[in-house]
């Protein structure tokens, strides 16, 4: 039988991930505490879900507009003025999609023509190389440094531009580091982006869950929302991950060729969920920062843990991720992870499973409680001292 | 209020064995300061007492709790505190509230057994001579309690690793 497969899917290598999450799996030993996970450990709010509930009571169990609901677009585009000071139009420039994950890939689609570059910093999230590669574009990574408390510099940026780059993904808050970008980082990024006429998608999932200052949009930037594809949703904020729901808002000629493709290959996002978004973005403030307090308490515990245990550990100001370095040990960070597994039963994520340039770091997720990070930090601790 | 006895508040509401240090750590600030601001809040009766949220349906210990709605006639110059005083004095008397509505106080009682809190009612509640009249709802299962839900799912019904 002649090859079946897609030789462009069939060379992407399989998620790092993965490959721990089959581990932990094939153990299959109740023992086994994580700290391994990238969603909240929150339920989602009761009146979010209600009204999620009541929506299916009143029969309302059909596709919506490709676009997704006109209301929910329309308090999406409220919220975003409201919280982050950028205005779109909920007609042109906003479109509801099944996660933030469809935005990433069909807005990379949406963009690339074969052969153009895409700049994706590292350590992120796993899905933009893929996305990229699907499209025909040529990933370029730019290794993010902890000195810069792995934060994208104008430099870095400026080093990996070609003639061919069109997009920079801007992935901040981050997974799995938890930097952020700053106003002034952002304006010194904006800078080198208009001047080489670059496009930028912003990921900004973990927007609210920001424990510095209030989180800065780089659409906000002047001169820089006609060259932004802002990506958000509602899983990590409202604790939402299941419902699959996000969206994107970016230029009117830019969102009408996403909405065709969203059209062609998903229909729309699932209304149920849409119904639900409605009221998160209407009566959820108080939820969202109810949660953001307790991932803060959380996160400041677990530095001082790091710490104290002599595991370097930078501050980080966002998502729900501290990423503490473990080169002192002299281990590479799948060993350590792995052993960290198997002696200890405590399941964390290697730092290269966001790219190579992770190597040395693990990704320690506090979507935990306090009890759970308690117990797991003891594990560390014991394991720390037998190596 | 400053922000950090508001954050000092809503942590040990829901958790009051929390050791200062942890909670310094927690909260970003120097241990004094918590330990300072406790220690006022106490003094100035913000924080009224710590205690233990126990099922105790749980348990072998037989109790019974009753809510009663309480109707009084209120007194000249004292309103409803002189007759709600005499009924909080009672140890049995768990909580008293004056409410709005169609009665005057909401008073919840606890005892060891029907009897028990049927002759408190009718021996010492009903017979205070500003008292009208009185409801008595005894309590059959408790759901939810002081934000605590009692019979609550504990299992962690995420993937144990996820990007």
């Amino acid at each position: 039988m002649r090859n079946q497969l897609s030789d462009t899917i069939v060379n992407i290598k399989p998620s790092g991930i993965r490959k721990f999450f089959d581990i932990v799996a094939e153990m299959n030993d109740p023992e086994v505490i994580s700290l391994g996970v990238g969603e909240p450990d929150f339920d989602t709010p009761w009146h979010i879900r209600d009204e999620g509930i009541y929506s299916l009571e009143k029969g309302k169990t059909f596709y919506t507009s490709n676009s997704g609901l006109m209301e929910l677009r329309t308090e999406i585009c409220n919220y975003l003025s409201r919280r982050f000071n950028v205005q779109y139009d909920p007609r042109k420039q906003t479109l509801i999609t099944v996660g933030g994950s469809e935005a990433i890939d069909i807005g990379l689609r949406a963009l690339i023509n074969p052969g153009d570059e895409v700049i994706i910093p590292q350590p992120c999230y796993v899905s933009y190389e893929p996305c990229a590669i699907l499209t025909g574009a040529k990933p370029v990574i730019v290794n993010l440094k902890a000195e810069n408390e792995f934060r994208l510099t104008a430099e870095e940026l400026e080093e990996a531009i070609t003639p061919k780059t069109k997009i920079v993904i801007l992935p901040f808050p981050n997974n799995p580091t938890g930097a952020i970008m700053e106003r002034s980082d952002l304006e010194a990024v904006a800078r080198v982006i208009i001047e080489h006429d670059l496009m930028v998608m912003s990921d900004e999932i973990y927007a609210e869950l920001t424990y510095k200052d209030k989180h800065v949009s780089i659409a906000e930037i002047p001169g820089m929302q006609e060259r932004t594809l802002l990506i958000n949703g509602f899983s990590k904020a409202y604790a939402m991950t299941g419902w699959r729901l996000g969206y994107v808002c970016g230029p009117e000629d830019i969102i009408a060729q996403m909405t065709k493709i969203h059209q062609f290959a998903i229909m729309c996002a699932p209304t149920t969920s849409q119904y639900a978004a409605v009221e998160a973005l209407r009566n959820g403030d108080e939820d969202v920062d109810e949660m953001r307090r307790a991932y803060d308490q959380r996160r400041r515990y677990l530095v001082h843990e790091f710490r104290d245990i002599g595991m370097d550990c930078f501050e980080p100001f966002g998502a729900f991720y501290v990423f503490p370095s473990i080169q002192r040990f002299g281990m590479t960070s799948d060993e350590f992870a792995t052993r960290l597994l198997k002696e200890q039963k405590l399941a964390v994520v290697p730092g290269t499973a966001f790219g190579d340039c992770g190597e040395g770091f693990l990704r320690i997720s506090y979507a935990y409680s306090i009890e759970s990070l308690k117990k797991a930090m003891g594990r560390i601790r014991e394991f720390v001292k037998t190596i | 209020m400053d922000n950090i006895r508001e954050d000092i508040l809503t942590t040990i509401e829901k958790n009051s064995r929390i050791d200062i240090n942890e909670l310094a750590i927690r909260l970003g600030v120097e241990e004094t300061e918590v330990a300072n601001a406790l220690a006022a809040m106490e003094s100035e009766g913000i924080i009224c007492g710590y205690h233990t949220m126990i099922d105790w349906d749980k348990t072998s210990i037989e109790k019974v709790s009753a809510l009663i709605e309480v109707r009084v006639t209120p007194q000249r110059e004292e309103g409803f505190d002189r007759i709600a005083e005499r009924i909080y004095n009672y140890p049995e008397v768990t909580s008293v509230y004056l409410i709005s509505g169609g009665y005057d106080l909401l008073v919840s009682i606890e005892g060891k057994s029907l009897k028990e809190v049927s002759q408190f009612v009718s021996e010492k509640l009903s017979t205070l001579d500003t008292v009208i009249s009185t409801a008595t709802h005894f309590i059959l299962k408790r759901y939810k309690d002081h934000g605590t839900i009692m019979n609550t799912r504990t299992e962690d019904g995420r993937e144990k690793v996820s990007p």
